[in-house]
């Protein structure tokens, strides 16, 4: 290849007193945490929505039920997109969201966005897994004089969770890998960081070669954690548990 | 112009869909396998696209496959090859988050199951192709369209290479007209229709198929 | 027909078989009985395979099951086995259940396998669910179609790991009778069970096990009338009234 290969092109002064590396650094911190926000709502918000959809209450399950449809059925880009863009115009909010740093309002816009986005998706696991369990289940828990809410608590959403460990650690990793479209809207996390050392230091092997492993790194950390969750919550007798 | 976004749009994904269950069907059943090698470079591969965001996959596609094309099949250096970087990057990522699915799928079968299909008499090979994959696939119907529809949505992403599908067009026409939040909210609602359409038509499907 | 010769098993440091000699010869029915738990279960699965073991021998017709060099699939399609939870295929109908294993492992015909398929539906009484599914029929007629199954591949022998176990008490009795018949017909048959009236009417041998190992192997007779060992002893008293 004629492609010339520098790799000390990291410890170079980009600006001010921060080389190449650094820039990615801040990046990787930003995606972390705008990664680790919007799982947090992701999980509190779809493991209600979950639980709302499998209720006898008609308005309850409704409700939960279009919220995951909306969420569910308009791209992530596009939701990014009218977060930033369209919500300050339409929430009563909007104009003190204006007023704030650019900064805040990308970071801002891409938690809710993410968090709102994957609760959607969290919660049709969460669904899944409690459909997954016999009926008797529930009876077995009522007739035992729990309330709905401690059966759902002790008896329902514990095995239904460890039946979607695996797809839930797809939607975890997701969350780290969609937190990349926040780079659309100027938000200087690891992608953006990215191409900007691409199109200063016209090095792209060696700028992505680094975003991507430290999405590696990021994600062998998150994948470390849910193989542990996964191994203490296995089921015996179903195919696959050596 | 909307039009020959979305043609792009769902052109990308009806490839990315059929290469993508197929050869995630594979690395599962390679994952699954006893042979070490199959298992490892499966669970590799699957990692490796599954750690990385679709938009560095796509950033990294755009930068290698013109290169690989133009050298190995000695292709003009001026031809717009960004669709075909896109298509391989979004076949190849699907693969590995369909892989996932269909694992979960298979173990959810029980291993009764298997011990029946044995003692019948039949091959690992034959056990799966005819009694656990088609029950594992019935069971993940559902997540295997989840994903498909999610992909169609994925696809808006191409934006980031400059390349026109349906979302591309109408923030640009948005843009030019001075009309970001009607076209942002009209792109929105087309697609929420297509994709809700869509989840529906399997949903009603799945009940008139159900053997449960 | 089946020799077992000093078989033994282990998961881990947990023993399950221990050293368990005996034989079923062609025509015999041998029921296997004991407490929960005493590897019964385990040791019916390493006649065909189903369970690996670590020590012994184990031949079928001649054919040695621990050998390495075995095709297991070919010796597995000559015996059929029937599960206490029947797992039947529930995404084929029951015509395509009994025929499945004769296409696809024993290569016979489409029309070949309907006929005989038919045939065994017939024999245990549920030709007329033939188009249904297995999630439609009740357990005892599901566990029937499971018989049915296994004797369309034309077995030398069949394997029963607890058959009437998970049935109702009015379901019990349409299977047993099933396995009767087959019995009566000289079929050689080794089964797990708790139903010591099947035992008395059409055993030839029982075995008793307990801790896996094989504390009992006696003619019929001489196990109902006299044990020999003091755990069977405890056993029968609790079983039969």
């Amino acid at each position: 290849m004629s492609y010339h290969w520098n790799w000390g092109v990291f410890s170079q002064r980009a600006a001010r007193n921060q080389t190449y590396l650094d820039w990615l650094l801040s990046g990787a911190l930003f995606t972390v945490g705008l990664g680790l926000g919007s799982w947090g709502i992701a999980l509190v918000v779809g493991t209600v929505l979950g639980v709302l959809r499998t209720v006898p209450n008609r308005l309850c399950s409704g409700l939960a039920a279009t919220y995951v449809q909306v969420f569910r059925n308009v791209p992530l880009l596009v939701q990014l997109f009218i977060w930033y863009f369209v919500m300050p115009d339409l929430l009563p909010l909007g104009d003190t969201f204006k007023h704030l740093t650019p900064f805040v309002q990308q970071f801002g816009a891409a938690v809710l966005c993410l968090g709102t986005f994957t609760a959607a998706r969290v919660s049709e696991l969460v669904r899944s897994g409690i459909l997954a369990l016999p009926p008797g289940q529930k009876d077995a828990g009522l007739a035992l004089g729990l309330t709905l809410t401690e059966t759902y608590r002790f008896v329902l959403l514990p095995m239904s969770l460890r039946i979607v460990v695996p797809p839930l650690t797809s939607e975890f990793l997701n969350v780290f890998k969609n937190s990349a479209v926040a780079s659309t809207i100027g938000l200087l996390e690891l992608t953006a960081q990215g191409r900007q050392l691409v199109d200063y230091t016209a090095q792209p092997y060696e700028s992505f070669i680094a975003v991507t492993l430290m999405y590696l790194c990021i994600n062998t950390a998150v994948m470390a954690l849910m193989h542990w969750v996964e191994r203490r919550a296995r089921i015996p007798g179903h195919i696959g548990s050596h | 112009m909307l039009g020959d976004g979305m043609a792009l749009s769902l052109e990308i994904t009806a490839v990315a869909v059929a290469v993508g269950i197929v050869w995630g069907a594979l690395l599962a059943m390679m994952r699954l396998s006893g042979i070490r090698l199959l298992r490892w470079s499966a669970v590799g591969y699957v990692n490796l696209f599954r750690s990385i965001p679709l938009v560095m996959v796509l950033l990294w596609f755009f930068l290698i496959v013109p290169q690989v094309l133009q050298r190995v099949l000695t292709v003009s250096p001026d031809r717009d090859l960004r669709l075909a970087s896109a298509l391989v990057a979004f076949s190849l990522f699907e693969a590995a988050y369909y892989s996932e699915i269909i694992r979960a799928g298979i173990q959810s079968v029980s291993k009764g199951q298997l011990a029946a299909s044995f003692a019948l008499g039949m091959t690992y090979g034959q056990s799966m192709r005819l009694i656990i994959l088609p029950q594992a696939f019935r069971n993940m119907l559902p997540l295997l369209v989840m994903q498909g529809i999610v992909l169609f949505q994925d696809t808006s992403l191409v934006y980031v290479s400059a390349l026109a599908d349906f979302f591309g067009q109408a923030y640009g026409i948005g843009e030019r007209d001075g009309r970001i939040v009607e076209l942002l909210l009209f792109a929105g609602a087309v697609y929420f229709v297509i994709c809700f359409t869509a989840s529906s038509l399997v949903r009603r499907f799945q009940k008139a198929s159900e053997w449960q | 027909m089946i020799h077992l010769e000093k078989v033994s098993k282990s998961y881990g440091s947990f023993r399950v078989l221990r050293q368990c000699t005996t034989q079923v010869s062609k025509g015999d029915v041998v029921v296997v009985c004991g407490p929960s738990g005493s590897g019964k279960s385990t040791l019916i699965k390493t006649v065909n395979g189903l369970e690996p073991f670590q020590e012994g021998e184990i031949t079928v017709d001649g054919t040695s099951v621990g050998d390495p060099r075995t095709n297991l699939s070919k010796l597995r399609a000559r015996i059929g086995m029937v599960f206490q939870t029947f797992e039947l295929f529930p995404h084929l109908s029951i015509r395509e259940n009994v025929t499945i294993g004769q296409v696809k492992v024993l290569g016979r015909s489409l029309e070949e396998s309907n006929a005989k398929g038919l045939k065994y539906l017939d024999r245990v009484g549920v030709i007329a669910q033939q188009d249904k599914y297995p999630s439609q029929l009740s357990g005892g007629q599901q566990q029937r179609v499971a018989i049915a199954r296994a004797l369309s591949m034309d077995p030398i022998a069949m394997l029963f790991d607890e058959p009437t176990s998970a049935l109702d008490p009015e379901m019990i009795n349409e299977v047993l009778d099933v396995m009767v018949g087959l019995a009566q017909e000289g079929m050689t048959m080794m089964v797990v069970t708790h139903e010591m009236g099947f035992a008395r009417k059409v055993a030839s041998r029982v075995i008793f096990m307990d801790q896996g190992r094989i504390v009992e192997d006696s003619p019929k007779e001489v196990f109902f009338s006299s044990p020999r060992s003091e755990r069977a002893r405890e056993f029968l008293a609790k079983i039969v009234h």
